[in-house]
C-alpha cells in the first residue's frame, strides 16, 4: 500500500494547476500558450496519478482501500477518502477525459481562457472528490459544488441560449439536491454518523428506506438524467462548449449512476427492491422515447444528447436488476459511454469549429474531403449503435442479460433500443458524412489536424480495445460488485425471513 | 493445427488492417495484392483443414484466444471451435472470398477507392470467419454484427449515390430487427442453460427435456408474462434465434433489404449477398440443431417461413428487369429452400445446398458483373440482348451457373451441383413427417418451376435475341480480362462437379463419418434414409418443373418475344403486384417508418416541449419569475441564487450537527 495520501493528491492536484494559472497573464499569445500548457500538463499529471492508483489498486479486496481519514470541525463529519472497485475507475475516467477537454478547447475558446481553464480544473477536483469521498457530507459538498463550474462553463462560454440552458440546469438540479440534503440530515439523525462505511453497515427501517430512497432518487435521477427529468440535458449540451459537453456526458451523468450504486442499492436495499419496477419502467420509457426523439433531431448535438439519455436508461436498468451482470454491465456501460459520448461530442466539435453550426442539414458529404474524420466518426457511431467489438456492446449486453434475468419484459423493450439506435445513429452519419459534396461552404474543409488526431485516435483505440478485451475493467470491479450484490440479496433475504417469522 | 486455424481467421484481419490503415500510402496495387495474397493463403489452409477435419478423422478442435466478457456466470472468451460444419463453411467462405478478391482486381479497375474496397472485403471475411468459428453465442453475435457492418459499408461503398446510402442503412436496420430476436434468444439460452458456450449448451440439451410425463409442464422460466415449461422454453429460444436467422438470411418479412443491397458493387453481391453472409442464418440453425431438434414447433415455423420465402421470392423474380435483382431474388428463394431443409430435419441437405449454392450463385453474380462490365454499367436487361457472340466466355459461364441453379440432371444418374442438393431438399421435404411437409413440398416444386423460368428468362433476355442496347454501347462490348474470368472458371467447375463429388458425404452414405456429430439429429429423425424411398413421381417432379420452366421461358422470350408484354397488360394487377415486390416496402414504410418518425416528432415537440418543459421548468420558472419580479427586485444572477441556497443548506447542516454533537 502507498503511504502518501494518493487520493488527496489526485483530487487536489488540479488545484495546484489553478494556483499556477492564477500567476499567468493572458493578454499575449505567449500568455495564452502558457495557460494552455499549464492546464494540459496539470491534467496529464493528474491522469498519471490516477493510472498509478489503478496500478496500485488491489482488485481482490472488495472493500475500501487507500483510506485517508481526518476529523473535521469536531462534528462527526470527517475528511474521509477511499476507493473500491466501483469508484476507482470513475476516478480514472474523470482524470482521463480532462486532457482531451483542454486539447479540444485549444483554439475554440477565444475569450477569458484563463478563467475557463480554472473552471475546468476546479471542476475536475470536484468530480474526483465525489468518487473518493467516504463521508456523505463531503460527498454532498463535492457533488453539488461541481455544478458551479459547470454552470459557469455553460453560462459564460456557451452558445446563443446559454442563459436559458444554464437556468434550466440549475432549476432541475436544485430540486433534487434539496431533497438529498434533507435525506442526509435524516440519515445522520437516525444512524448518528455521516461516515459512508458505517452507513453501509447500518440497517435503516423499511419505512424510512422508502423516503430516503425517494429523496436520493430525486437527485440522482435528475443527474442521470432519467425520463422525464431529462429535458435539461439536450439544452445544456447544445449550449455548452465542446469540452463542457464532453465532461457533462462523460462524467457528470455518471454521478447519478454512481450515487445509485453507492447509496440507493446498498443502503436502502428494501426500498430499491420495492421501487425496481418503477425504475425499470422509467428506464424502458427513456430508451424508447428518447431514441425516437433522437431520430427526429435536426441538431447534431441534441441528437447525441438524446442518445445519451437512452444509453443511461440501460445503466439504470442494469443497476436495479441488482444482479452481477446488471451491475457490472451498468458500470461498464457508464465507463464506455464516458469514452464514446465524449468522443462523439469531440467529433461534433471538430466540424463545429470549422463551420460554426450544428444543423445537420448544413452538412453532407464530409467523407469526400475529410476521410480520416469520417473513419473516426464511423467508429464512434458504431460504438453508439452498440456494435460488438466496441466497448458499448459489452456494457449493453450485460445490462440486458441482467435485466432479462430480473424481468423479461424489461429486456424485451430495452432490446428494441438496438433497432432504434441503429436508425438514428446511421441516419445522422449518412446525412453528415455520406453523400456527394455539394454545399459550397463545405468544399474547403480540411481533414483532421494533428491536434485533432491526438484527441480522436486514442479514443478510437480505447473504444475498440475495451470492446475486445474488457477484462481489466471486470477484474477491477468484480470483487466489489459481488460484495454489493451479495449484501443486497442477503438484506432482501433477511427481510423476508423476518416477515415470515412474524406471520 | 491451432496455428493454422488462427492463421485462417486472422490473415484476412491483417489484410484489412494493412489495406485499411496504409492503403493510401502503399497504393492501390499493393493493397490488392496484399489482401488477395493473404486470402489465397487462407483459402489454401481452409481446404487443408476441410480435408483433415471433414474428410479425415480429426476430432473437433477448440482454440482459445483471449478472455472476453466475464461477469459472474456469464463467461465468454474469444475461442475457435472447428468441426465439420465449420470446416465446410471455411471452404465456402474463403474460396468465394478469394475468388471475389481476385475478380475485383479487374472489376474495380477504374475505381479510385480500391484500397478501401479491398479492406472492406477482407474485414467482411474476417467477421464471417469469426461467426463460423465461434464456440459461443456471443462471439457468434460479434461475427453476426460484424458481417452486418461490412455489408453496410460495402453496400454504401459508392457513398455519393443516395440510393446506395439508403440501401446500406436499410440493410443494417432490417438486420437489426433480426438481431433483436437473436439477442433475446441468447439471453434466454443463458437463463435456461446458465451458459452461452456451445459445448455446455449442447451437453445440457441432450438430457434437457424430461422424459414423458416426468416433471413436464413445470414452469422453468417466465418469458413476457408466459410461464413456460422446458419444452416451450426451448421452442421460445429457438424461435428467437430463428428471428436472427430470418434477418440475416433475408427470409420472408425481413427480406426487404436484400434486393436493395444490390446497390453495392457486384463482387460484393456475389460474396456477401449470395454465397456467404446471407447463409449465416442457415448456419446458425444448423449449428444450433441440438436445440431446434428438441422443438418440433420451432422447426415447423422454420419450414413454413422457408417455404413461403422460396415461393414468394421466386414469384417476384419472374418479372424483375434488373439483372442483379433477379439473381438477388433467386438467392432469397434458394435460402428458403435451405430453411425448409432445416425445418424438416434434413440439416445435411441444407448445408449441402448452402455449399453448392455458394458456387453457382457466386458464379452467376460474377458472371452478371462481367456482363455489366461489358455493357458499360447497364443493369437493365431490357437494354441488353444478343450479347452471346460478343462475350462468349461469360455466356458459357453464366450458362453453367444457370443449369446448376435450375438443377439440370437426370434423377438417379448424374447432374449439376444444384440438381443434387435441391432434389435432396425437395425429396426430404416430401418424406418428412412434419405437419407442413405437403405444403412445403408443393411450394418448393412451384418455386423450382419459377426458378427455371426466371433463370432462363435472364439468360435469353441478356444473351439471346436482338441487341437492344444503343449501338454506341454495343460497339464497346468486350470480354472481361483473364483476372475476372479465371475466378469464373473455378466457380464453374464447382457449380458442375461439387454435387457429384460431395453428395454422398453431405447427405448420403458417408453422412455420419463426414459430420461426426456436428449436426445433431434426434433418435427419431430418420430422414436421411427415408428420403431415398419417396415415390418416383416425387423424384421426377423437380425435373419436370425445371423442364417446364425452361420451355416456357424459351417460348416467351425466344419463340414469341411479344408475349410477355401482352401478358403483363392482360394481368395488370398481378404484374404490378409482383413488380412491386408484393408492396412490402410500401407496407413497411406505412407501418413502421412513418409512425416512428411521427412519434419521434410528437414526443419531442409535445412530450418534451409542451408537457415536460411546459409544466416543469418553464412553468415553474414563469411562476418564479412572477413572484420574484413582484417581491424582490434584487440584481442577483442565477449563480448566486444557487450558491446561496447551497450555502444555507450546508450552514444549516453544520449548525445542526454541531448543535447535536454538543449534547
Amino acid at each position: 500500500m502507498t503511504d502518501w495520501p494518493v487520493l488527496s493528491a489526485v483530487t487536489f492536484m488540479p488545484l495546484v494547476g489553478v494556483l499556477l494559472l492564477l500567476l499567468t497573464r493572458e493578454d499575449s499569445a505567449y500568455g495564452r500558450r502558457n495557460i494552455l500548457n499549464v492546464s494540459l500538463l496539470t491534467t496529464i499529471f493528474t491522469f498519471a496519478v490516477s493510472v498509478y492508483i489503478w496500478y496500485q489498486f488491489d482488485s481482490s479486496n472488495p472493500g475500501f482501500q487507500m483510506i485517508e481519514k481526518h476529523e473535521w470541525l469536531g462534528t462527526g463529519i470527517s475528511y474521509h477518502l477511499g476507493i473500491d472497485g466501483i469508484s476507482m475507475l470513475f476516478v480514472v475516467l474523470s482524470a482521463f477525459l480532462m486532457p482531451f477537454c483542454v486539447l479540444a478547447s485549444w483554439l475554440s475558446i477565444e475569450k477569458r481562457l484563463k478563467a475557463y481553464m480554472i473552471a475546468f480544473l476546479v471542476l475536475e477536483t470536484f468530480m474526483i472528490g465525489v468518487f473518493v469521498s467516504l463521508d456523505i457530507v463531503l460527498f454532498y459538498v463535492f457533488f453539488e459544488a461541481g455544478l458551479i463550474p459547470m454552470f459557469l462553463i455553460i453560462g459564460v462560454w456557451g452558445g446563443k441560449d446559454r442563459v436559458y440552458a444554464s437556468y434550466k440546469f440549475f432549476l432541475y438540479t436544485l430540486l433534487g439536491s434539496v431533497l438529498m440534503l434533507l435525506a442526509i440530515m435524516a440519515m445522520y439523525w437516525q444512524a448518528g454518523t455521516t461516515d459512508i462505511t458505517q452507513l453501509l453497515a447500518y440497517n435503516f427501517p423499511r419505512q424510512m428506506q422508502t423516503w430516503l430512497w425517494l429523496a436520493f432518487f430525486a437527485s440522482f435521477a435528475v443527474k442521470m438524467p432519467m425520463w422525464p427529468v431529462h429535458t435539461w440535458l439536450p439544452d445544456a449540451h447544445v449550449q455548452a462548449p465542446t469540452a463542457g459537453s464532453v465532461i457533462l456526458a462523460g462524467v457528470l451523468l455518471k454521478l447519478g449512476g454512481y450515487g445509485f450504486l453507492r447509496f440507493s442499492l446498498p443502503m436502502f436495499p428494501l426500498a430499491s427492491d420495492y421501487f425496481a419496477p418503477f425504475v425499470f419502467t422509467l428506464s424502458v420509457v427513456a430508451i424508447i422515447y428518447t431514441s425516437l426523439v433522437a431520430l427526429m433531431q435536426t441538431d447534431i448535438k441534441k441528437l447525441i444528447a438524446y442518445s445519451s439519455v437512452a444509453h443511461m436508461g440501460y445503466v439504470t436498468m442494469g443497476i436495479f436488476a441488482a444482479n452481477v451482470q446488471g451491475v457490472q454491465g451498468a458500470i461498464f456501460q457508464m465507463l464506455s459511454h464516458g469514452i464514446v459520448s465524449g468522443a462523439l461530442f469531440l467529433c461534433v466539435g471538430v466540424v463545429y469549429d470549422r463551420l460554426h453550426t450544428r444543423e445537420i442539414a448544413a452538412y453532407g458529404g464530409l467523407v469526400n474531403n475529410m476521410p480520416k474524420y469520417a473513419v473516426a466518426f464511423m467508429v464512434f457511431t458504431m460504438a453508439n449503435v452498440g456494435l460488438p467489438g466496441t466497448s458499448s456492446f459489452v456494457g449493453e449486453v450485460l445490462t440486458l442479460v441482467g435485466a432479462f434475468r430480473a424481468n423479461t419484459w424489461v429486456a424485451l423493450f430495452a432490446t428494441s433500443g438496438v433497432i432504434l439506435s441503429a436508425a438514428y445513429a446511421l441516419w445522422l452519419y449518412r446525412r453528415v458524412v455520406f453523400g456527394a459534396l455539394e454545399k459550397e461552404s463545405l468544399k474547403s474543409l480540411l481533414d483532421l489536424s494533428a491536434r485533432e488526431k491526438a484527441i480522436l485516435y486514442p479514443l478510437v483505440i480505447l473504444t475498440i480495445f475495451f470492446g475486445v478485451y474488457p477484462a481489466p475493467i471486470f477484474d477491477a470491479t468484480a470483487a466489489s460488485v459481488d460484495l454489493l450484490v451479495n449484501n443486497y440479496s442477503a438484506a432482501l433475504q433477511a427481510a423476508q425471513n423476518v416477515a415470515l417469522s412474524v406471520q | 493445427m491451432d496455428t493454422i486455424i488462427k492463421a485462417i481467421v486472422f490473415l484476412p484481419l491483417i489484410g484489412f488492417l494493412i489495406a485499411g490503415l496504409f492503403g493510401n500510402s502503399i497504393g492501390a496495387k499493393a493493397s490488392e495484392y496484399v489482401t488477395s495474397g493473404l486470402m489465397i493463403i487462407a483459402a489454401a489452409l481452409s481446404w487443408y483443414v476441410f480435408f483433415d477435419v471433414a474428410m479425415g478423422h480429426q476430432e473437433m478442435i477448440k482454440v482459445s484466444v483471449l478472455r472476453w466478457i466475464q461477469s459472474g456466470t456469464f463467461d465468454v472468451e474469444w475461442a475457435f471451435r472447428v468441426d465439420t460444419l465449420t470446416s465446410v463453411m471455411f471452404v465456402v467462405v474463403n474460396t468465394v472470398s478469394t475468388l471475389v478478391h481476385v475478380y475485383s482486381i479487374g472489376y474495380m479497375h477504374h475505381d479510385p477507392h480500391r484500397p478501401r474496397f479491398f479492406a472492406y472485403l477482407s474485414l467482411f471475411t474476417f467477421a464471417m470467419l469469426m461467426l463460423i468459428t465461434s464456440d459461443n453465442l456471443v462471439q457468434m453475435f460479434f461475427g453476426w454484427e460484424g458481417v452486418g457492418l461490412a455489408s453496410y459499408l460495402l453496400i454504401g461503398f459508392w457513398y455519393k449515390k443516395p440510393s446506395a446510402n439508403a440501401a446500406a442503412m436499410k440493410a443494417f436496420i432490417v438486420n437489426r430487427v433480426g438481431d433483436f430476436g437473436f439477442a433475446l434468444g441468447i439471453f434466454l439460452v443463458f437463463v435456461l442453460f446458465g451458459s452461452v458456450n456451445l459445448e455446455t449448451i449442447f451437453a445440457a440439451a441432450k438430457t434437457y427435456l424430461p422424459a414423458e410425463g416426468a416433471g413436464a409442464g413445470e414452469a422453468v422460466v417466465t418469458l413476457f408474462g408466459m410461464h413456460l415449461d422446458k419444452a416451450d422454453a426451448i421452442t421460445a429460444a429457438s424461435l428467437l434465434l430463428f428471428m436472427g436467422a430470418m434477418g440475416k438470411s433475408a427470409q420472408f418479412l425481413l427480406h426487404t433489404w436484400l434486393p436493395d443491397a444490390m446497390e453495392g458493387p457486384t463482387p460484393v453481391s456475389a460474396l456477401i449477398h449470395a454465397a456467404t453472409m446471407v447463409t449465416a442464418g442457415v448456419f446458425l440453425v444448423a449449428r444450433m440443431s441440438p436445440l431446434f431438434e428438441l422443438s418440433p414447433d420451432a422447426l415447423t415455423v422454420v419450414t413454413i417461413i422457408g417455404a413461403i420465402t422460396a415461393f414468394f421470392a421466386a414469384t417476384v423474380g419472374l418479372v424483375q428487369n434488373d439483372i442483379k435483382r433477379v439473381i438477388a431474388y433467386s438467392t432469397c428463394s434458394q435460402l428458403g429452400y435451405m430453411f425448409v431443409a432445416l425445418g424438416v430435419g434434413a440439416y445435411g441437405a441444407a448445408i449441402f445446398h448452402l455449399f453448392t449454392h455458394a458456387f453457382f450463385k457466386a458464379l452467376l453474380f460474377l458472371g452478371a458483373g462481367s456482363v455489366i462490365h461489358a455493357v458499360d454499367g447497364e443493369q437493365d436487361m431490357r437494354y441488353m440482348g444478343g450479347l452471346r457472340k460478343h462475350i462468349p466466355v461469360t455466356y458459357w459461364m453464366m450458362f453453367i451457373g444457370t443449369i446448376a441453379l435450375t438443377g439440370v440432371g437426370i434423377p438417379g444418374v448424374i447432374g449439376t451441383a444444384g440438381f443434387y442438393s435441391k432434389d435432396a431438399i425437395i425429396e426430404s421435404t416430401f418424406a418428412s413427417h412434419s405437419v407442413v411437409s405437403g405444403f412445403a413440398f408443393t411450394l418448393l416444386v412451384i418455386a423450382a418451376l419459377f426458378t427455371s423460368f426466371y433463370s432462363w428468362r435472364l439468360t435469353f433476355m441478356t444473351f439471346h435475341g436482338k441487341p437492344r442496347a444503343s449501338s454506341d454501347v454495343m460497339h464497346h462490348v468486350h470480354e472481361s480480362p483473364q483476372v475476372m474470368l479465371v475466378p469464373l472458371y473455378i466457380l464453374g467447375v464447382g457449380a458442375i462437379a461439387a454435387g457429384y463429388f460431395f453428395h454422398d458425404h453431405f447427405f448420403g452414405e458417408g453422412y455420419a463419418e463426414f459430420w461426426k456429430g456436428a449436426l445433431f439429429t434426434s433418435a427419431e429423425n430418420e430422414i436421411l434414409h427415408e428420403y431415398h424411398h419417396v415415390p418416383l413421381w416425387v423424384k421426377w417432379s423437380p425435373f419436370c418443373a425445371m423442364a417446364l420452366g425452361l420451355f416456357t421461358a424459351w417460348y416467351m422470350y425466344i419463340r414469341r418475344p411479344e408475349l410477355p408484354k401482352y401478358l403483363a397488360e392482360q394481368h395488370r394487377g398481378l404484374y404490378q403486384f409482383l413488380l412491386n415486390k408484393w408492396y412490402f416496402d410500401e407496407l413497411y414504410d406505412f407501418l413502421f417508418v412513418r409512425p416512428a418518425k411521427w412519434l419521434g416528432t410528437f414526443l419531442w415537440k409535445e412530450g418534451d416541449g409542451r408537457v415536460i418543459d411546459g409544466y416543469g421548468p418553464n412553468g415553474i420558472a414563469a411562476r418564479v419569475m412572477n413572484v420574484t419580479d413582484r417581491v424582490v427586485r434584487l440584481q442577483t444572477g442565477y449563480l448566486y441564487h444557487y450558491a446561496f441556497a447551497m450555502l444555507i443548506g450546508i450552514a444549516a447542516l453544520v449548525t445542526w450537527m454541531m448543535f447535536r454533537s454538543s449534547f
